[in-house]
C-alpha cells in the first residue's frame, strides 16, 4: 500500500517536472564557440601543468595503477579480453541496454559486480571505484572526445542543459553564467574555466585526492549555496550528459591534475 | 598495503649517478584539518622515509605535517653495485609501508 502511494507520488513529481517551464528551451545548444573550446588545462597554474604533464608525479596515476590492478584480479577479464577499452569507455554516459536506465562508466561497473559477479557494489567515490574508472579513462587519454547525442539520449540532454542554466542556490547563479559567460575572467584570485570534464576523475589540489565529475558537482552545488544532489544521481547523471556533449572536441586527459 | 610507485632506471653504468622516485598514497592527515561536522580529524602522517641498497642507507628523511598527501621523494645516487633496493616509510602509528627493486650496475 505504501508502496503504491510512492509509486503514485513519483509519477505526480514527475507529471509536474514535465509540465514545468524550461529556462533553457530557447537557449543555443551550447555557450561556448566549437571554436573557443578550452579544457580546464588552460586555466591552471604553470606548475600544476607541469605535474599533469609528468606521468610519474601526477599523483592521479597511483589510482590509475590501483585501477589496473583491481581489473586484473576481480574478475573484469573474465569477460573483457580486449585491451583497449577507450572506444566503449567514452561512450558513457549512455542508456544502459538491459535496463534503459541512464548510466555512467561508474553505474556500468557496479551493474557489472552486482549481475555478472555477483559482487557487492563499489560505493560511488571509493578508492576501488575511482580506480577502476580512471584506469578504464585514461586508456584513451590524449584522444579527442566524441560524444553523439543519439534520440534515446535527447530527453536526458535537454534536461541536463535545464540544470545548466537553471539559477540555483542563495547566491542564485547558474553554471552558465560562470562558465559560459564569465570563463577567462577572475573570480577571488581564480580564474574562472569553461566547467569542461574531459579530465575527470581528477585530482584536486584542494582535495587532496581524485575525485570523479559529481563529487565536482557537488562541490559546486556548495559554491553557490545550493541542494547538493547525491553522487551518482539522475539529475547529475544528465548534467554529465549535458558537459560531455558540450566539452565534445577536447582531449581525453585523465587523470588531470586541477586547483 | 598502501599504493607505492618507483622510477629506477633498468640499468646504469657503473659510477653513473641515477635519479630515484618514489611515491606513496597517503593522505598526511596535518591535524589541522576539521571534517563536514566540525570536528578536528586527527594527525596521521608518515614520519620517516628511508632507502636501502642492501643493508645500507643510502638515503633517508624525516617527514613532517607541511609535506603534502601522496609525497613525492626524489633522489640522487651514485650507482656502483648491483643489489636490491628497498624504500620504506614509517607512519606515525608505526606501521611501515615497503616496496622492493632491482638496481642492476653494468
Amino acid at each position: 500500500m505504501i508502496r503504491a502511494v510512492w509509486v503514485g507520488l513519483i509519477f505526480i513529481l514527475a507529471g509536474c517536472g514535465e509540465q514545468s517551464k524550461s529556462v533553457s528551451k530557447d537557449a543555443p545548444d551550447f555557450g561556448i564557440e566549437p571554436g573557443e573550446l578550452k579544457s580546464g588545462y588552460a586555466f591552471i597554474s604553470k606548475d600544476s601543468q607541469a605535474l599533469q604533464n609528468d606521468d610519474f608525479g601526477n599523483p592521479g596515476f597511483l589510482w590509475v595503477e590501483k585501477g589496473a590492478q583491481l581489473f586484473g584480479t576481480s574478475g573484469c577479464l573474465d569477460c573483457h579480453k580486449s585491451e583497449d577499452f577507450s572506444g566503449p569507455v567514452s561512450a558513457f554516459p549512455k542508456r544502459h541496454k538491459a535496463t534503459g536506465a541512464l548510466i555512467n562508466l561508474q553505474g556500468q561497473i557496479n551493474y557489472c559486480r552486482s549481475e555478472r559477479l555477483g559482487a557487492a557494489p563499489y560505493a560511488y567515490e571509493s578508492e576501488a571505484m575511482l580506480g577502476l574508472v580512471s584506469f578504464l579513462k585514461n586508456q584513451g587519454a590524449g584522444r579527442q572526445l566524441n560524444y553523439d547525442i543519439s534520440p534515446d539520449l535527447q530527453p536526458h540532454f535537454n534536461a541536463g542543459k535545464d540544470y545548466f542554466y537553471q539559477r540555483r542556490g542563495q547566491l542564485n547563479l547558474s553554471c552558465a553564467q560562470c562558465h559560459d559567460d564569465n570563463w577567462g575572467t577572475k573570480m577571488r584570485g581564480d580564474t574562472i574555466s569553461q566547467g569542461h570534464i574531459n579530465g575527470f576523475p581528477t585530482f584536486r589540489n584542494d582535495w587532496q585526492t581524485l575525485g570523479s565529475a559529481h563529487r565536482r558537482f557537488q562541490a559546486c552545488n556548495a559554491g553557490v549555496r545550493a541542494q547538493q544532489s547525491e553522487l551518482g544521481s539522475q539529475v547529475y547523471l544528465q548534467l554529465e550528459v549535458y558537459l560531455k556533449a558540450r566539452g565534445a572536441g577536447l582531449k581525453n586527459e585523465t587523470p588531470s591534475i586541477r586547483r | 598495503m598502501a599504493d607505492i610507485r618507483l622510477s629506477i632506471p633498468k640499468s646504469v653504468e657503473s659510477g653513473a649517478v641515477i635519479e630515484l622516485k618514489a611515491m606513496i598514497r597517503h593522505d598526511m592527515e596535518s591535524g589541522y584539518r576539521r571534517d563536514i561536522q566540525g570536528q578536528a580529524i586527527p594527525r596521521n602522517i608518515l614520519e620517516y622515509f628511508e632507502c636501502r641498497l642492501g643493508d645500507t642507507v643510502i638515503f633517508s628523511a624525516d617527514l613532517f605535517p607541511g609535506v603534502s598527501a601522496n609525497p613525492l621523494i626524489k633522489f640522487y645516487h651514485r650507482a656502483q653495485e648491483s643489489g636490491t633496493l628497498t624504500f620504506t616509510w614509517r607512519e606515525q602509528t608505526g606501521q611501515t609501508f615497503y616496496k622492493t627493486a632491482e638496481l642492476v650496475v653494468l
